[in-house]
């Protein structure tokens, strides 16, 4: 007989979650790999969707920002440095946008079935990483059109998508668990990523941003990222400012934790107010 | 002595019921600013451990569950019993950890599963197959178990022709026997399912009702959430009765369902005194005699008069009193009225106070409870007044002969009637065998034309 025993105690189920965690790890892949399937069934495009979002991303913000704005790229192809930005951008706006809907949307499951909630908003994350490495082949493509080699630097490339990652963990941790409770949210969010798309140097690169201000730009976690994919992809010419990307980790760092926290604090409401 | 594997102590949950309160503010401003403070309040209170920090006024707490405590012994089937609003879904959400107790601790061992719903998790896009896996992992198989268990539940669940196309396409009872395909092939060590017995047609009923059967009886614990008796007789062996959140009663299974049902009847005795009526009909009491005593259990073999005591208030025309008789399955037996045989008076009945009473001959219903919905009505047009199963008694048969045998026929009534055959050999012009008189009113033909 499993002498396993649980223990279920109002305010003390910290013990239990962690290992949870690992023992609900299948149902977390079922959660993406639905997501993944259900996505590309209902789309008529299908799969060709991930292709083509980047890629009109590139070409609009090119032709915008690098023609007729004519801002500058300093040294590299404007379109390689609108396709390196969109690739953590997408992650990070994907994750936020279908991770903060992550809870309201399995509603149903949530007020059925026990699983440790951290899981449906990490799953999504899971998703937006499938886009991500379709977007890699298409910048592979491109970087071989526009005869750019990569550097050595691109050993550095894991550490700025685990940090991605990271950020967009803490979004989906934070705004799933306030949309939960504040319906607003849901509004909010889809405006915060429209303005957070020109504030964060997707479409132009973050050199332009006056000397004085650089710090405090710096303080949007995407800033370092965004830089750091640049100057890990791309050739010698492109320079990372580095106190921008100590900032970004701090920040996300931060970010994490108490995202983290103030889920596993609302995380007992959850099945009586959604 | 088998060990404890659910122990209750002192469980308690509370709900806040909190009333929007609608404040009317002088300005924008104001509004704007209030709203603002209030905002940042509730997102900080929110990440505080306690549920109700809320300063406001207007809150109500509502105890849902009130300092419960039980134990369930291993390889147990503990049914729960009590009206709507008692708990019980409370607390099987608390012992399947979906919500936290607000005091109190729950120790369980061994590996739970929980059955709230069928069908939880299922994605109209996904195939049936696709479905399966999630809805069986839903349930916490993993991926192996599954895979084991996949032609089973195809199987089961009788939509194999189906399996490849997406649920969207599937008729509402092949989902949902779908989904009870993969509920009930779940290997819990310990089984916890709210009212979610039997779904789809009569056939598929059975199987799920056989399959519940096979898995009570092998040996896991179960805590059962019912409405239906019948399923909680069969399937547990001890009972629990909750009501507003306590528990009642708590013994063997036909003690607490006898306790639950009186319970419901409490409402129209004489003794009791509850009136219920509007500003045209008061009914004030409902009885059931037998042989001239008041009574509960009935002899069904004998007539008993149903006697109804009410008040006109306001003079109604052309109205009829009546009563319709149902049984514990909800299938209406008969319904009766003074208007079948009415008296001119009934026609206009004039304002105050009235007995009418009706007896139903004996040897005609089947044992079991019987309830009785009093009803006022004008022909065509209205009705005045109604008041569901006020009357409940129960049928009992003294004798346990061949011809008590009849109660377990289908049919809803189960007359005892005389039959007259003609063997070989005999003459024709037999006297009756005796006709047992189901009424004054002899309907059948006491001669062979």
């Amino acid at each position: 007989m499993n002498p396993y025993t649980l223990v279920i105690e109002a305010g003390h189920t910290e013990r239990e979650y962690w290992k949870d965690l690992w023992r609900y790890r299948e149902l977390f892949f079922f959660l993406a790999w639905r997501d993944i399937l259900v996505r590309y069934k209902q789309t008529a495009i299908g799969v060709a969707w991930s292709v083509l979002r980047p890629l009109l991303t590139m070409l609009v913000f090119s032709v915008v920002f690098g023609k007729w704005a004519k801002l500058p790229a300093y040294g590299v192809p404007y379109p390689l440095l609108v396709l390196s930005a969109t690739l953590p951008w997408q992650l990070f706006t994907n994750a936020m946008q279908e991770g903060s809907n992550s809870l309201v949307l399995n509603a149903n499951m949530i007020t059925k079935i026990y699983f440790p909630r951290l899981i449906a908003p990490a799953s999504t994350v899971v998703v937006s990483l499938v886009d991500f490495m379709i977007s890699l082949v298409i910048l592979a493509f491109f970087m071989v059109e526009y005869r750019v080699a990569p550097s050595p630097r691109l050993a550095a490339l894991p550490l700025f998508v685990v940090l991605v990652i990271a950020v967009s963990l803490a979004s989906a941790f934070w705004l799933s668990a306030l949309t939960v409770k504040y319906r607003d949210f849901r509004i909010i969010v889809p405006f915060i990523l429209q303005f957070g798309l020109y504030v964060s140097p997707v479409a132009f690169s973050s050199r332009i941003v006056p000397d004085k201000w650089r710090l405090l730009y710096s303080v949007n976690p995407m800033v370092g990222i965004i830089e750091g994919f640049r100057w890990a992809i791309l050739s010698r010419s492109v320079q990372v400012y580095w106190p921008s990307v100590f900032i970004s980790i701090v920040v996300i760092a931060t970010l994490l934790a108490t995202g983290i926290r103030y889920f596993r604090r609302t995380e007992r409401m959850f099945a009586d107010i959604i | 002595m088998p060990e404890t594997v659910i122990r209750v102590d002192a469980l308690s949950k509370c709900y806040t019921i909190r009333h929007e309160r609608k404040a009317h503010y002088a300005t924008l401003r104001d509004t704007l600013m209030e709203s603002a403070s209030r905002l940042g309040r509730r997102v900080l209170a929110a990440s505080r451990r306690s549920t109700s920090t809320e300063s406001d006024l207007t809150c109500e707490t509502l105890w849902a569950l009130r300092d419960v405590s039980f134990e369930v012994r291993s390889a147990e089937r503990l049914g729960i019993i009590g009206r709507n609003g008692a708990g019980k879904s409370t607390l099987l959400r608390i012992l399947s950890r979906i919500t936290e107790p607000t005091t109190g601790k729950i120790s369980i061992r061994g590996r739970v599963a929980s059955l709230l719903e069928v069908g939880t998790g299922f994605h109209p896009e996904l195939t049936g197959r696709e479905n399966i896996y999630l809805n069986g992992a839903v349930l916490g198989m993993g991926k192996a178990e599954i895979k084991r268990k996949f032609d089973e539940i195809v199987a089961f669940s009788e939509v194999e022709r189906f399996l490849d196309t997406p649920l969207k396409r599937y008729s509402s009872g092949m989902s949902v026997r779908l989904a009870f395909a993969v509920a009930a092939h779940l290997d819990p060590e310990i089984l916890v399912v709210d009212e979610v017995l039997a779904v789809g047609d009569v056939a598929f009923q059975k199987k799920c009702l056989g399959k519940m059967h096979d898995t009570a009886r092998s040996g896991r614990t179960v805590v059962f959430v019912s409405h239906d008796m019948g399923a909680i007789n069969t399937l547990c062996e001890r009972a629990m009765l909750l009501h507003a959140g306590s528990i009642m009663e708590m013994g063997s299974t036909r003690d607490v369902v006898a306790r639950y049902l009186e319970g419901a009847n409490k409402l129209y005795s004489p003794i009791h005194g509850t009136v219920e009526g509007n500003d045209e009909f008061r009914l004030i009491s409902v009885i059931a005699t037998q042989s001239g005593k008041l009574v509960q259990n009935i002899d069904c073999r004998q007539p008993f008069t149903v006697e109804l005591d009410y008040e006109i208030v306001r003079p109604i025309r052309n109205s009829r009193l009546f009563v319709m008789f149902r049984n514990a399955k909800g299938e209406v037996i008969f319904g009766t009225s003074d208007f079948d045989d009415p008296a001119p008076q009934a026609l206009n009945r004039k304002a105050g106070r009235s007995l009418s009473s009706f007896t139903i001959p004996g040897k005609l219903l089947k044992a079991g409870p019987l309830y009785g919905t009093v009803g006022m009505d004008v022909r065509n047009e209205r009705v005045v007044f109604a008041a569901a199963d006020v009357l409940q008694v129960d049928l009992f048969d003294p004798e346990s002969d061949s011809q008590s045998e009849r109660h377990q026929r289908g049919g809803t009534i189960a007359p005892l009637l005389a039959w007259n055959t003609t063997y070989p050999g005999v003459p024709a012009s037999q006297p009756l065998r005796g006709c047992n008189e189901i009424a004054s009113e002899c309907t059948m033909d006491a001669t062979r034309k």
